[in-house]
């Protein structure tokens, strides 16, 4: 315990370290995702291929791929740059196929109507089908984030700087705290930021809320019935 | 007015939906097109702006042949109404009845004034205008589905069966404010409907259509009704049955009008309404 209050500016310097890591892969592969999703989900032919081979990009192993990314863009080996591509390639291997279905949720009497007011296809994707998307998208994008910030760990075995180094640190040097103290940082750090986009979807989706209270209501009455 | 010359409508599946359709829709009536589902009615309808492309013949609005014009403009010169409303549900209901003056680039505050005052004229109270569409009931839904397609105040209003999902007290109040409306506004009215009643209640011209888009009888609805074409037309309008049938009996002085199970249906009264189409008898109001 003495070690995480002697080493509290530490901890805050790794976390933040460990925050810059994070959140360009998250927005990278959000932005990226919507075009690819887009294709996916607009050509019957594409979806299998595509989707199927943005899926087995998270399976290639996060270690061997931080080492083969620097000989394949010309990085240093401790370039924080290989960290954010690698976790960028994660993050679209979970969230192109989420946007697939979530522009493909939206439902088609609203599309048609939409084109029927006069919307052209151009302007109906950004001010009708992806806003009505938004719901799923952040559901898919708040499994990248824990994802993400979970993976920024790995890093520190190149000596890349995280809360991963208080993993390898305490690890080498064996003091259970700081290991302890990375873990719970890591999951922390997660959970704010999952709270952050939680907030940030009521913020730019509050009728998403006010589409709610019905549903909720249902499952509040169903959970009554359950318990009487 | 619209003219359909010669219209067929082939989809990429090969299914010939609607086949060599001709028909004049005149100015400022109402024309109902009615049929069983599968008659190609709503792509008749949709084929008007063009949500449908013809496959040949052509379609003239006021003498111009549609298929010269830029589709996304002539949708917002055009009001369309659907079933389920088809609202956006994330935006204010204030927002989507301004939706094509604001996609029109009216400023916002001159579009949201004008979108109040429809919500005045469809007969909804102001205080809705920023709930969400899911925030209520489905004739108020219907209603504010009606005010966006009036909000560019288009010549021409199609409809396709927007009443057909609200319970049938909610129809009739939405078909009787239609009619006001229509009164009031003075549209060109393109209705698509499955229910007969519907139709002769709206319809100035009532287009009865049988697979394929083949109109089997064109007229107004006393005309249909006192000469039906032929037995598919009798039957589907249910002419020799029911409320259809009525004959006249007199008791206690006064005329009784009976339908053919011999059911009072209402009595005649003096001082029907007069000029214009009459309207049979038993949809007259008492």
């Amino acid at each position: 315990m003495n070690w995480i209050i002697e080493n509290l500016p530490l901890i805050g310097q790794r976390t933040l370290e460990h925050l810059a890591l994070s959140i360009p892969p998250i927005v990278l592969s959000f932005v990226l995702s919507v075009p690819l999703g887009w294709v996916a989900n607009r050509y019957r032919l594409s979806r299998g291929v595509l989707l199927t081979v943005l899926g087995l990009l998270y399976a290639i192993p996060s270690l061997p791929l931080l080492i083969v990314l620097p000989i394949v863009l010309g990085t240093g080996a401790r370039d924080s740059i290989n960290v954010v591509v690698a976790l960028t390639l994660y993050g679209i291997a979970l969230m192109v196929r989420t946007t697939s279905d979530a522009l493909g949720s939206v439902s088609s009497d609203i599309s048609q109507s939409a084109t029927a007011m006069g919307f052209s296809p151009w302007t109906r994707f950004w001010r009708v089908d992806l806003p009505l998307a938004g719901p799923v998208l952040l559901a898919g994008i708040r499994v990248v984030a824990v994802s993400t910030v979970s993976l920024v760990t790995v890093g520190a075995v190149l000596g890349i700087k995280s809360l991963g180094l208080l993993f390898t640190d305490g690890l080498q040097r064996n003091i259970v705290a700081e290991v302890l103290a990375g873990m719970v940082a890591t999951i922390a750090l997660a959970l704010l930021i999952d709270a952050a986009l939680v907030l940030l979807g009521r913020l730019l989706m509050p009728w998403a809320r006010a589409t709610r209270p019905s549903s909720t209501r249902r499952s509040r009455l169903t959970a009554e019935a359950a318990a009487s | 007015m619209i003219e359909f010359r010669q219209v067929s409508k082939r989809f990429p599946d090969g299914t010939l939906a609607v086949e060599d359709f001709s028909l004049v829709i005149p100015s400022r009536k109402t024309t109902v097109f009615v049929g069983s589902s599968g008659c190609g009615k709503t792509t008749i309808l949709r084929m008007i702006n063009r949500m449908i492309d013809r496959s040949s013949g052509s379609i003239e609005i006021d003498g111009e042949d549609i298929v010269g014009l830029d589709k996304v403009k002539l949708r917002r010169r055009i009001g369309y109404v659907m079933q389920n409303s088809g609202l956006l549900p994330h935006r204010k209901v204030v927002d989507n009845v301004a939706t094509v003056p604001l996609l029109n680039g009216v400023p916002k505050r001159e579009a949201h004034a004008r979108a109040l005052e429809l919500l005045d004229t469809v007969g909804l109270d102001r205080s809705l205008a920023n709930r969400y569409p899911s925030q209520l009931s489905g004739g108020q839904q219907q209603r504010v589905g009606v005010a966006r397609g009036l909000a560019a105040d288009p010549n021409i209003l199609l409809m396709d069966e927007p009443f057909g999902a609200v319970d049938p007290l909610v129809r009739a109040e939405l078909q009787q404010e239609l009619i006001r409306l229509q009164r009031e506004l003075d549209k060109t009215v393109v209705f698509v409907t499955h229910d007969i009643d519907e139709a002769f209640l709206l319809g100035d011209q009532v287009v009865i259509l049988q697979k394929g888009g083949v109109i089997v009888q064109k007229g107004s609805p006393t005309e249909i009704l006192t000469a039906p074409a032929n037995d598919f037309v009798a039957d589907f309008i249910g002419a020799t049955k029911g409320k259809r049938a009525l004959h006249i009996d007199r008791r206690d002085g006064r005329d009784v009008v009976l339908d053919s199970e011999g059911r009072a249906a209402g009595v005649l009264v003096d001082g029907a309404p007069s000029g214009g189409d009459p309207r049979p008898l038993e949809d007259e109001p008492a």
